[in-house]
């Protein structure tokens, strides 16, 4: 176990996981033409239909609670002593 | 008699015998016993058994059906894994209350009528409470009294629609109730509290995070779960439930998101995945209650599972903000390992329990065509990932290095155990389905792995990665807490207290001069000499009408005057007039 654990702390490995993540997206990407699809909307089939829609529904998440809770939920730790 | 005993009382009398025992013998003994549980309910044929009647109604301990079967199934192998996890502990207090706990819930689970289910209920309530209790800490003293509070309004709510329920019905029965007036509202009220639907949510992140290491494992399992089956049971296809379902999944994504301590953001997780729960409850087809069951099931396994190795971080760290928390990854590989496990699963990557049980819901959404639902449910999927599978792990063992070197060797080798035993379980239900679903209430169609859906799920959730990662210098941790519903009773309460004390003070103060004051000293005055009182009081009258200057200034002086010298009566004469009074009373009487 901690030579696995010293062999991903090598600078080296930390990029190529990286690489490995961003390989692994367009990956994906590309398997989408291969399978056969039933989406349950017309609009669910489009191409990459599900990376944008993951992609953007996380950004929009972040955004919206980030938002709230600088400027409504999130209060000091002493808030309710 | 029948060949089984209902588990519930496997556990509550074996809970008691707990205490007594010491040592090995005691860590034995508390994993043999759901062991023993497991074996009985192999034991246990379909039907209703042991039943007691009461009068005219019945009590029925032990309800045996599918949907009641797989719910005891997978309690009993949580309480299973809960047992090794907690075997090394020595507090008598929280292990009794954790079996107490696991019981009740069992009890509930096979509960064929109301009288007992609600029995069970706030014995689950009171044993829960103990667990948020043990830790003995100030915080989690209040939060126990909190969460008490909230626990037996819930009680009440759902006691008052029992009782009016059984009186239009006539029947104790406890079979699919559905929401059709104020008798079924208080009963889905009671339940609504145990499920943790939003509103009535924020009691769960408030005290699941302030139990001990060994507490919140099992908290995180039993009380929502069991509320998730009597909704299914009661309530399927309640369309409302639907659209509170999705609230919660929101809800618990955005404070998850918020939060610092790692296991509040494991709190507000569990609310999420029993939004999704809920949803399918709400949907209420049998593709969508195969779900709902299904994601019970596997949702036990993986939250235990991180909420195990959240619990062994806090075990040899003594922290649990993630903000002090990071680099852990070094000294703590299995950890993290198996909460990697716990993290993918629930996030639903294929080969997990999370791919091949929460997707159901999202399909019976699709094939009914509510697109709005199956939309929603697919960013909670995305939002998922982002808070329970990247945020926990990502904070806690990678991110900045905290300097912290925890020593994995000084963890209790048990904790380690039962972690793994669940990360195999996640796996196992999600490489070897079938074995789950054939536990399913209905017959299962289902099929998971088709190419579509695995390299669709694929797509959502890796560039959810991607997200995260490209925000990720908005995510940065801070040390703040989150307002949420408890709001109302923590800060709301004192408010409208302090708003209240003016005017109730005042009222009760004029109350108390005119009731203890002001009515006796007339009528002390009045009874000093009665004639005299009314002729002043009739001149009173008069002169305020029509009254000139001196008829005023002869009220004054009778009044100074008053009582004035009253007549004295001899004693015959005081006599008399109380025989002739008594004489008139006696005809009275007899006549």
């Amino acid at each position: 176990m901690n030579k696995i654990i010293e062999y991903f702390e090598r600078p080296n490995v930390g990029k190529a996981v990286r690489y490995l993540f961003y390989a692994s997206l367009v990956l994906l990407l590309i398997l989408e033409f291969l399978v056969e699809k039933h989406p349950y909307f017309p609009w669910a089939g489009f191409p990459a239909f599900n990376a944008v829609y993951g992609f953007l529904s996380c950004a929009i998440i972040i955004a919206v609670s980030k938002l709230l809770g600088k400027f409504w939920l999130q209060k000091g730790e002493d808030y309710y002593d | 008699m029948t060949s089984f005993l209902p588990p519930a009382f496997i556990f509550i009398a074996g809970a008691a015998l707990i205490p007594f025992l010491r040592g090995r013998l005691k860590q034995v003994y508390m994993i043999l016993l759901p062991a023993l549980a497991f074996l009985n309910l192999l034991n246990m044929p379909e039907g209703s058994s042991w039943v007691l009647n009461l009068w005219d109604y019945q009590l029925i301990f032990a309800r045996v059906d599918k949907l009641s079967m797989v719910f005891a199934y997978i309690f009993v192998i949580m309480a299973f894994a809960g047992a090794i996890y907690a075997a090394h502990e020595e507090d008598n207090l929280q292990l009794t209350a954790a079996f107490l706990y696991a019981g009740s819930s069992l009890g509930v689970v096979f509960a064929g009528d109301l009288l007992s289910l609600f029995i069970f209920w706030e014995i689950m309530a009171l044993a829960s409470t103990c667990l948020v209790f043990a830790r003995r800490t100030q915080a989690s003293i209040k939060a126990a009294f909190r969460y008490i509070m909230v626990h037996l309004f819930g009680g009440l709510m759902l006691m008052i629609g029992i009782l009016m329920h059984v009186a239009e019905t006539g029947s104790l029965e406890f079979n699919l109730i559905g929401l059709s007036g104020l008798a079924s509202g208080f009963i889905l009220l009671g339940f609504a509290v145990n499920a943790a639907i939003f509103p009535l949510s924020a009691w769960l992140p408030d005290a699941y995070p302030e139990s001990t290491v060994v507490g919140t494992v099992f908290l995180s399992a039993f009380t929502t779960k069991t509320a998730v089956y009597t909704l299914a049971r009661g309530f399927a296809g309640t369309e409302i439930l639907m659209w509170l379902g999705i609230t919660m999944i929101i809800y618990g994504i955005v404070f998850a998101i918020l939060e610092n301590d790692m296991r509040r953001v494991l709190s507000y997780s569990v609310i999420n995945q029993v939004g999704f729960m809920v949803v399918g409850i709400g949907i209420g087809t049998e593709l969508a209650i195969n779900g709902a069951a299904s994601h019970a099931f596997a949702h036990i396994l993986y939250k235990a599972l991180l909420m195990m190795s959240a619990g062994a971080v806090l075990y040899l760290t003594g922290r649990s903000k993630t903000s002090e928390l990071g680099g852990l990854y070094k000294t703590m590989p299995w950890t993290l390992l198996f909460c990697l496990v716990g993290a993918a699963s629930i996030s639903g990557f294929p080969l997990t329990g999370g791919f091949t049980t929460k997707s159901m819901i999202a399909s019976a959404a699709g094939y009914e065509h509510i697109t709005i639902i199956w939309m929603l449910l697919t960013v909670a999927s995305a939002g998922v990932f982002l808070h329970a599978g990247i945020k926990f792990p990502y904070f806690v063992f990678f991110a900045k290095d905290s300097g912290l070197r925890p020593n994995e060797k000084k963890l209790p080798r048990n904790m380690l155990v039962a972690m793994g035993f669940l990360a195999f379980m996640c796996i196992l239900v999600g490489v070897y389905p079938q074995m789950l679903y054939r536990l399913l209430p209905y017959p299962v169609g289902y099929v998971p792995y088709t190419g579509d859906h695995v390299v669709g799920q694929l797509q959502l959730l890796m560039f959810s990665a991607l997200a995260f990662f490209m925000l990720l210098k908005y995510l940065k941790r801070t040390e703040t807490l989150t307002m949420d519903t408890d709001w109302i009773y923590r800060r709301g309460a004192h408010i409208l207290v302090s708003f209240l004390s003016v005017p109730v003070a005042w009222t009760y103060n004029k109350l108390g001069y005119v009731l203890l004051e002001k009515i006796p000293n007339v009528a002390i005055w009045i009874s000093k000499n009665p004639l005299g009182a009314m002729k002043i009081g009739a001149s009173n009258v008069v002169v305020s009408m029509a009254g000139d200057k001196e008829a005023k200034k002869a009220l004054q002086k009778a009044k100074a005057a008053y009582p004035g010298t009253l007549k004295e009566w001899s004693i015959s004469t005081a006599v008399s007039i109380a025989l002739v009074i008594f004489v008139v009373y006696m005809i009275l009487f007899f006549s």
